[in-house]
């Protein structure tokens, strides 16, 4: 299992590393001066000397990367020039919004997809199935921000049952907070629980086929027992690494979930640093999603090896 | 067969058996159509692509209005029979807007797919056919790239590209590259290993000719497959680069974009974010029915 663990961890860090190479090589697309372009609105020479001293702009590139990489290793990822604050503290006050965000969707996607997907297995061929595979279809082709809209027509605009916008922290009141995230969390999770259905059903199809589960069935198991006892726990490992995947699909969503429900998260941080031409934030946001969706992989993959020891055979 | 007249057979025996032969061979177009054909969603999903492509196409004759052309007396007016869809924030009509913000949507889809089909091909062949050292660099280069997410790197590229729609486009395909790299390179790995192109090398064949001749044609069902999801995927990326104001730049229209400023007047005129989304939906909704309709009639394994 140790050896197992190294293995994985020594494929995740030059991953990382690559991946921060391309970040950080971003900046050289953009046109003209880049510390110009790095300052944004800002004209101030001040400032641009500050940007061009700041990001040694007066050495070759790779020696521009080892001084960000080294910053970024002991946790400064640069100074947001709009909001004169260091990235690494706006990324840190943003990230639990977020955080929370993506916990919700998960549940959400968890709660719709799972049952979906079983269901569907098991009574297969039949008009459930069919139906199950018409909400997964559903979710997969509905663009989340414009399902975000017709949620707030509806529950915001008419009913007015749910606030269109803003964000209460759970220290402040639970159920404001639970209330403002109601709808991001359905839009967000929506979307993830079509893909679970999927990834349930085609795991339950693969254990309901095999033979100890007829053997089971031979002996006269419950079919409720023989699904939830049986067959799911086998299911689950798919399911579980898959769902780590779909934590990028997450975070590319609440970009958007995030802009229409003006929810103060990661995504809003970097869409708002877009419109800024505040370019140090938008790295520093790109590069913590990158390393967490690199860490969520890691852990699926050590869960699932703990799950099933074949697995760890590295 | 066995039972034709002996004066039919002793003339063409060769002709009609072949054409029956490919006929039969599951791999052949005609029993690709029938496989396809057999499902009505993948069907629906044709019909709305085809529907879409020529709306787009033709947008000039069958739009009602100039999408950029503003009338005061139809601002945030309701739907009519002036204008169906009704009228948006400075009396541009919807339906005009919609017809040509095809143009937009279909246009990035098909665009930065193929980029992406033309980038990644190639690359995944190589990786997948040279192997050793060139294919663990694109491999490594190819997990960096995906442990960024789709969306955030599409966003990325098209803020430090600056905001257009042909940067949109760029930034989309290049985003999408990845997944064509790995698809080939599997592809290439597993087709690699069958007899035939065993027995191609030995008669010697070059290597260039056993990858493009021997390996790509087996391969081009999963890219096709792959392709047409990734449009349905792309569309959703357009719209959302849109909707943010990175890709199509008013006052052309685009349904993202179309819907960015529609969320702004959701209680006077919910008409204007409701046919720019519906249109998104249907538009990716047809390419993941066509998608998973060519990827059953391709692939008889993965058949539900």
């Amino acid at each position: 299992m140790l050896r197992f663990l190294a293995h994985r961890l020594a494929l995740a860090v030059p991953t990382l590393v690559l991946a921060s190479m391309i970040i950080f090589a971003l900046q050289q697309l953009l046109p003209g001066d880049v510390a110009t372009a790095l300052t944004g609105e800002e004209r101030d020479p001040e400032v641009i000397a500050f940007i061009r001293e700041k990001y040694h702009l007066d050495q070759p590139l790779p020696v521009r990367y080892a001084y960000w990489a080294g910053g970024v290793l002991q946790g400064d990822l640069g100074v947001s020039v709009r909001l004169q604050k260091p990235v690494a503290e706006l990324v840190l006050e943003k990230l639990p919004v977020t955080l929370e965000l993506a916990c919700l969707a998960m549940l959400v996607a968890l709660a719709i997809g799972v049952p979906m997907g079983i269901l569907s297995a098991v009574r297969r061929g039949t008009w459930l199935d069919a139906a199950a595979n018409g909400v997964a279809l559903w979710g997969l082709s509905v663009p989340n921000f414009w399902l975000g809209i017709l949620l707030i027509l509806l529950f915001s605009v008419h009913l007015g049952w749910l606030p269109a916008s803003g964000y209460v922290p759970p220290g402040e009141g639970l159920i404001d907070n639970l209330k403002a995230m109601a709808m991001p969390a359905f839009v967000l999770g929506n979307a993830i629980a079509a893909v679970m259905m999927r990834h349930t059903r085609a795991a339950m199809l693969g254990v309901l086929g095999s033979d100890y589960v007829r053997t089971a069935r031979a002996k006269g198991v419950s079919p409720l027992r023989l699904v939830l006892r049986h067959a799911l726990p086998n299911a689950a490992i798919p399911i579980i690494t898959l769902g780590a995947l779909e934590f990028g699909q997450l975070l590319s969503g609440a970009v958007l979930t995030e802009q229409v429900f003006s929810v103060p998260g990661f995504g809003k941080l970097m869409v708002d640093a877009v419109f800024n031409r505040d370019f140090a934030t938008v790295q520093g946001v790109v590069i913590c999603t990158a390393a967490t969706y690199i860490a969520l992989n890691l852990a699926a993959d050590v869960l699932s090896a703990v799950v099933n020891p074949k697995l760890r055979r590295a | 067969m066995s039972t034709g007249t002996p004066l039919t057979e002793s003339a063409g025996v060769a002709a009609p058996a072949g054409n029956l032969a490919i006929l039969q061979e599951p791999g052949s177009l005609a029993a690709f159509w029938r496989r396809l054909a057999a499902r009505r969603s993948a069907l629906i999903g044709l019909a709305i692509v085809v529907a879409l492509v020529a709306t787009a196409a033709l947008a000039d004759l069958v739009a009602p209005y100039d999408p950029t052309a503003t009338d005061w007396g139809a601002v945030r007016a309701a739907p009519s029979l002036a204008h169906p869809f009704g009228g948006d924030e400075v009396g541009r009509d919807v339906l005009s807007r919609i017809i040509y913000g095809a143009r937009a949507s279909l246009g990035a889809g098909l665009v930065s797919v193929g980029l992406a089909v033309a980038l990644g091909l190639p690359i995944g062949l190589v990786a997948g056919y040279a192997g050793g050292w060139i294919d663990a660099a694109i491999m490594r280069l190819t997990d960096a790239l995906l442990a960024i997410p789709f969306l955030i790197l599409a966003i990325a590229l098209a803020a430090f590209l600056g905001p257009s729609l042909t940067n949109a486009m760029l930034a989309i395909g290049l985003s999408a590259t990845s997944t064509f790299v790995r698809l080939t390179r599997a592809q290439v790995r597993a087709v690699a290993a069958e007899e035939f192109v065993e027995a191609a090398r030995s008669v010697g064949n070059p290597p260039w000719r056993i990858a493009l001749v021997h390996i790509l044609p087996n391969i081009v069902p999963a890219i096709l497959v792959q392709a047409t999801l990734t449009i349905a995927a792309a569309i959703i990326a357009e719209a959302s680069l849109s909707f943010l104001g990175l890709g199509q730049q008013p006052p052309e229209p685009s349904w993202g974009a179309m819907l960015n400023v529609a969320k702004n007047f959701m209680d006077q005129a919910p008409w204007m974010a409701i046919w720019p989304g519906l249109s998104i939906f249907l538009a990716v909704l047809a390419f993941n029915l066509l998608g998973d309709g060519l990827r059953d009639a391709l692939d008889p394994r993965q058949r539900t």
